[in-house]
């Protein structure tokens, strides 16, 4: 590509045919800049240290803010004195609920809406009191020196004694968030069709999203104006959260996120400290910068819900599943906010089988609420039904890819709709292929038969994910200069999945330039066009498909323009390399950049919208994990030896922040399978025990698997959107837990049902089986 | 409070400054200094954001005091490049997708390049122990012991690496 970059318009590359006013793009076929390994567009930035995220914002006159907590998982707030802290050195601002601007503001948790401040914390953690001062110091001192008296309520932790007798009411409603049922064929019918029926309980931890970049923001005010430099995954819903609480006009909220240092599922929305952050601001009448600290966003910015399943499954003696009966009771938190959701999509969906129902509970506890977390309650049911597969395959004899192979389904089961594509069945096969599955199991097995005490396994799982097709809304602008280089203006953030880069190869596909004559604004209210956040893996598909049209747009304006130079309709022009040229008459021809309005004008701007998704089709990726592990039997370590993952995503547009993705995902499978739990005192004080990344283990250089293996399966889906792309980013995840598990009972004939297996179970199950 | 003057040579330049007896190293390169490259992201020498080279050893500025690195030579991640060229080991993130939201990456960079200067030709596993202080969320780490194990031995290729199936265009 070295000799693109530094012409611009790009000779000889084949543009693609523009469609007339009114027509839809033809699929792409062959793609000169889509689908390469492109190097991040902002690597620069990311680098060097240029990259501002909003935690390195500092403004003139900016102070710093700080919030009081409430200590107790459950309490209600009987005193709040702010006296002494209001008189304290560089302090300009204190916020509690008695305070008039902040009494009369609700905060929401799904359809719940409470105060601001609400007197009865719910959770450890919750605020209670705000302050800004001169420095941070400053702040956190006049936090310690609010007097808060508690009355200390009884408290309820385990999701599985939220709704018993002697458990304390969280909310005058009780402890019950909801319940969510779903049934289709007969199950009972089912059961007694199959050869072997199983039943297991399974138990998932509740797991943190900790990004690297701590939750926060810095709030300014220019009169009626607030400016919000927020670590956001979507500036866009940031401002019509904040717009609504502060009751502002849209207009008069500007968010603004550039770079933002990961949130997985934790920053799709706004936090308190938003709010709290533009109280304070207005109230001193100058910026403000809070920050939480790590400890904060442990205990307040989200999780995945702790789960407790159970699965009964029946399989015929070929394989054919002939029913699935799946409960499982997941907490909220102290706030309704999908303890349960989605969480036996994998269960209605995955795998071909008549017979299935679903039930559901959804609890509050007093701890902090859920946040969706990449392929929310999907790697749950995954670490359930992924080994019940396994053991179901044990009992009839089957090799367990066979037995998945058995039951693809044809259509999407769940929503009782074809999928556009599915590669579900390819993701399998050509995975267990690629990955030498046969292979690997006899080998680990006749390892497994030598006098060791390392024991080998592999094992594997597939997934499904929800969604993952994108959709509308987005609206993308871009503009090409007269000297042939393009401004590319979305709303979308780019939460380090690779969006900008991605975007930029779309736009130089359609437009036939270079990728580095593109500059990219986004993400940021005032400035870029409306986009939905970046996540549920569909920043792809709904942001390429529009950036598409947008570029699409650019093109037929300048066909246009050029029919007046050469005085040929448009209709009859079309794009070659670098030139527009008559397709009856070859001697008429002009070069891009000679078009005499485009020359004028100095700009031609294209806006693009993303379309509606196919009618009554189901758009989603699907994938499998493979993975070979070795487990020391005298110590209980572990090591992952290899992963592979197969991903059916749709069309690859960049090879290497696809590759980012799978690994990234396995990684943090990796970390739910094997190192994360959130760990609640939940017999004694109901606080968080582990609050640091000390304590709360992520999965390091260390802990991963020395070979890992990304395997896409790109089948052509012109169906699902005018890239063919789907999401990527949440089924890299979902299976990985379940595959570490299935590996694990080949190794040591140890069923763990309970997530995660670190060193410390694995001895303890090792010991429990010698002693028998 | 009384502040104290201290001398820093930071990525080769020789600054007084006064300080706090409570800053930090890094209150100091990010907030006296408008270093912000080197991130914080615990505050409590975990996560390896903020890890600088104080004298070429790795420190975690957040856990330091300023007062510590008095007369000390300091290198954050503006220091790596010359100018706007990049240093090769910052070239081998960006050709190895090393890099994704960016945050643990200064941290990441510095602890490579303390570790180059110490062992110009680490295998993967000293690789990985040398990087296993600092977390990343993104990653799964592989791509960037990919581009460490490169900037240490470019004319070795990547026959280790993880985008050796590219059939792509990668090196």
């Amino acid at each position: 590509m070295a000799e693109q970059k530094n012409s611009y318009y790009t000779q000889g590359l084949s543009v693609p045919e523009t469609p007339a006013p009114g027509e839809e793009p033809a699929f792409w076929k062959q793609t000169h800049v889509v689908g390469k390994r492109l190097p991040r567009v902002d690597a620069y930035e990311r680098v060097s240290g240029a990259a501002v995220y909003p935690s390195d914002i500092t403004l003139p006159n900016m102070i710093y803010g700080a919030v009081l907590r409430c200590p107790h998982p459950h309490a209600n707030v009987t005193k709040v004195d702010v006296s002494r802290a209001k008189k304290m050195p560089g302090v300009r601002a204190v916020i509690t609920g008695q305070t008039p601007e902040a009494k009369k503001l609700k905060w929401k948790y799904n359809d719940y809406s409470g105060p601001l401040f609400d007197t009865h914390c719910r959770f450890e953690g919750e605020a209670v009191a705000a302050v800004a001062a001169d420095t941070h110091f400053q702040a956190w001192d006049a936090v310690r020196a609010i007097d808060v008296a508690y009355e200390v309520l009884p408290f309820v932790a385990d999701h599985n004694k939220a709704l018993s007798d002697d458990a304390p009411d969280i909310h005058d409603s009780g402890n019950l968030v909801g319940t969510d049922e779903y049934e289709r064929g007969d199950v009972a019918r089912g059961f007694d069709a199959a050869d072997v029926v199983l039943e297991q309980e399974y138990h998932t931890q509740s797991e943190l999203h900790t990004p690297m970049e701590l939750h926060g923001c810095v709030a300014g005010w220019d009169k009626d104006r607030l400016t919000l430099w927020e670590s956001t995954q979507g500036v866009y819903a940031v401002q019509s959260e904040i717009a609504e609480i502060l009751n502002l006009p849209l207009s008069k909220v500007r968010v603004i996120g550039h770079y933002m240092g990961g949130g997985f599922g934790s920053k799709l929305k706004p936090g308190k400290y938003t709010v709290l952050a533009a109280l304070l601001a207005r109230q001193s009448g100058r910026p403000v910068k809070l920050i939480l600290t790590r400890e904060e966003t442990y205990l307040c910015t989200g999780n995945r819900p702790a789960s407790t399943m159970h699965l009964k499954a029946g399989v015929k003696k070929d394989g054919t599943l002939t029913a699935c009966d799946f409960t499982c009771t997941g907490p909220s938190g102290a706030y309704p906010a999908g303890g349960t959701a989605l969480v036996d999509w994998q269960i209605r969906d995955l795998y071909a089988c008549d017979n299935v129902r679903c039930a559901s509970k959804d609890v509050y506890i007093n701890a902090g609420p859920a946040r969706p977390f990449r392929a929310p309650g999907h790697p749950q049911a995954s670490w359930a039904l992924e080994q019940m597969m396994d053991d179901l395959a044990d009992k009839i004899g089957m090799d367990p890819v066979a037995l998945r192979l058995k039951n693809i389904p044809e259509i999407s089961q769940g929503r009782n709709q074809p999928y556009t594509t599915t590669g579900l069945k390819q993701c399998i096969e050509k995975g267990a292929e690629q990955f030498g599955w046969k292979k690997a199991v006899e080998r680990a097995k006749a390892h497994n038969q030598t006098d060791t005490h390392i024991k080998r396994g592999v094992g594997m799982g597939a997934c499904v994910w929800f969604v993952g097709g994108g959709g509308p809304p987005s609206t993308v602008i871009i503009k090409l200069f007269r000297d042939g280089s393009v401004n590319l203006n979305m709303g979308a953030s780019d939460i380090g999945t690779g969006t900008k880069t991605v975007m930029a190869m779309v736009a130089a596909e359609e437009l036939g330039v270079a990728p580095e004559v593109i500059q990219i604004e986004h993400a940021d209210t005032e400035t870029t066009q409306y986009a939905t956040p970046s996540g549920g893996s569909k920043t792809v598909p709904t942001e390429s498909p529009t950036v598409r049209n947008a570029a699409i747009a650019v093109k037929r304006q300048l066909l246009e323009m050029a029919s007046e130079d050469l005085n040929v309709p448009a209709s009859d022009l079309d794009y070659e390399g670098a030139q527009i040229i008559s397709r009856n008459d070859k001697n008429k021809r002009i070069k891009v950049t000679d078009v005499s309005r485009l020359k004028k004008r100095g700009v031609v701007v294209g806006v693009g919208y993303r379309g509606p998704n196919p009618p009554k089709k189901s758009v989603n990726p699907f994938a499998a994990q493979f993975c070979e592990l070795a487990v020391n039997t005298k110590t209980g370590e572990m090591q992952i030896l290899r992963f592979l993952s197969a991903n059916d995503s749709g069309r690859v547009l960049d090879r290497l922040t696809y590759d980012n993705q799978v690994f990234g995902g396995i990684v943090m499978g990796i970390g739910f399978g094997m190192t994360e739990f959130r760990q609640l005192d939940a017999r004694q004080t109901g606080r968080l025990c582990n609050r640091n990344w000390h304590d709360y283990k992520l999965p390091t250089a260390l802990d991963v698997p020395v070979d890992m293996e990304s395997l896409p399966i790109e089948i052509d889906d012109p169906e699902a959107n005018n890239t063919g792309t789907k999401g990527l980013g949440e089924p890299v995840t979902i299976p990985t837990a379940a595959a570490i598990a299935n590996a694990l009972f080949m190794a040591t004939g140890i069923r763990f049902t309970r997530a995660p297996v670190n060193p410390i179970e694995m001895r303890r199950h090792l010991t429990a089986k010698k002693e028998g | 409070m009384q502040t104290i003057d201290i001398t820093l040579t930071v990525n080769d330049q020789q600054q007084t400054l006064p300080v706090k007896s409570n800053d930090t190293l890094l209150e100091v390169i990010r907030d006296y200094l408008d270093l912000t490259g080197s991130k914080e992201g615990c505050g409590e020498g975990v996560c390896g954001s903020c890890t600088v080279l104080l004298d070429g050893h790795p420190v975690r500025a957040c856990l330091t005091l300023a007062l510590e690195a008095d007369g000390c030579a300091v290198t954050t991640v503006e220091g790596l490049a010359d100018e706007d060229t990049l240093s090769p080991l910052q070239q081998s993130f960006i050709d190895h997708g090393a890099v994704q939201c960016g945050f643990c990456t200064p941290g990441m960079l510095i602890s490579a390049k303390a570790l180059l200067d110490e062992n110009p030709s680490p295998d993967r596993q000293k690789l990985r122990q040398a990087l296993s202080g600092n977390i990343c969320r993104c990653t799964g780490y592989a791509k960037i012991v990919d581009a460490v194990a490169h900037a240490a031995r470019p004319e070795s290729g990547c026959p280790d690496c993880h985008t050796k199936d590219s059939g792509g265009d990668h090196d």
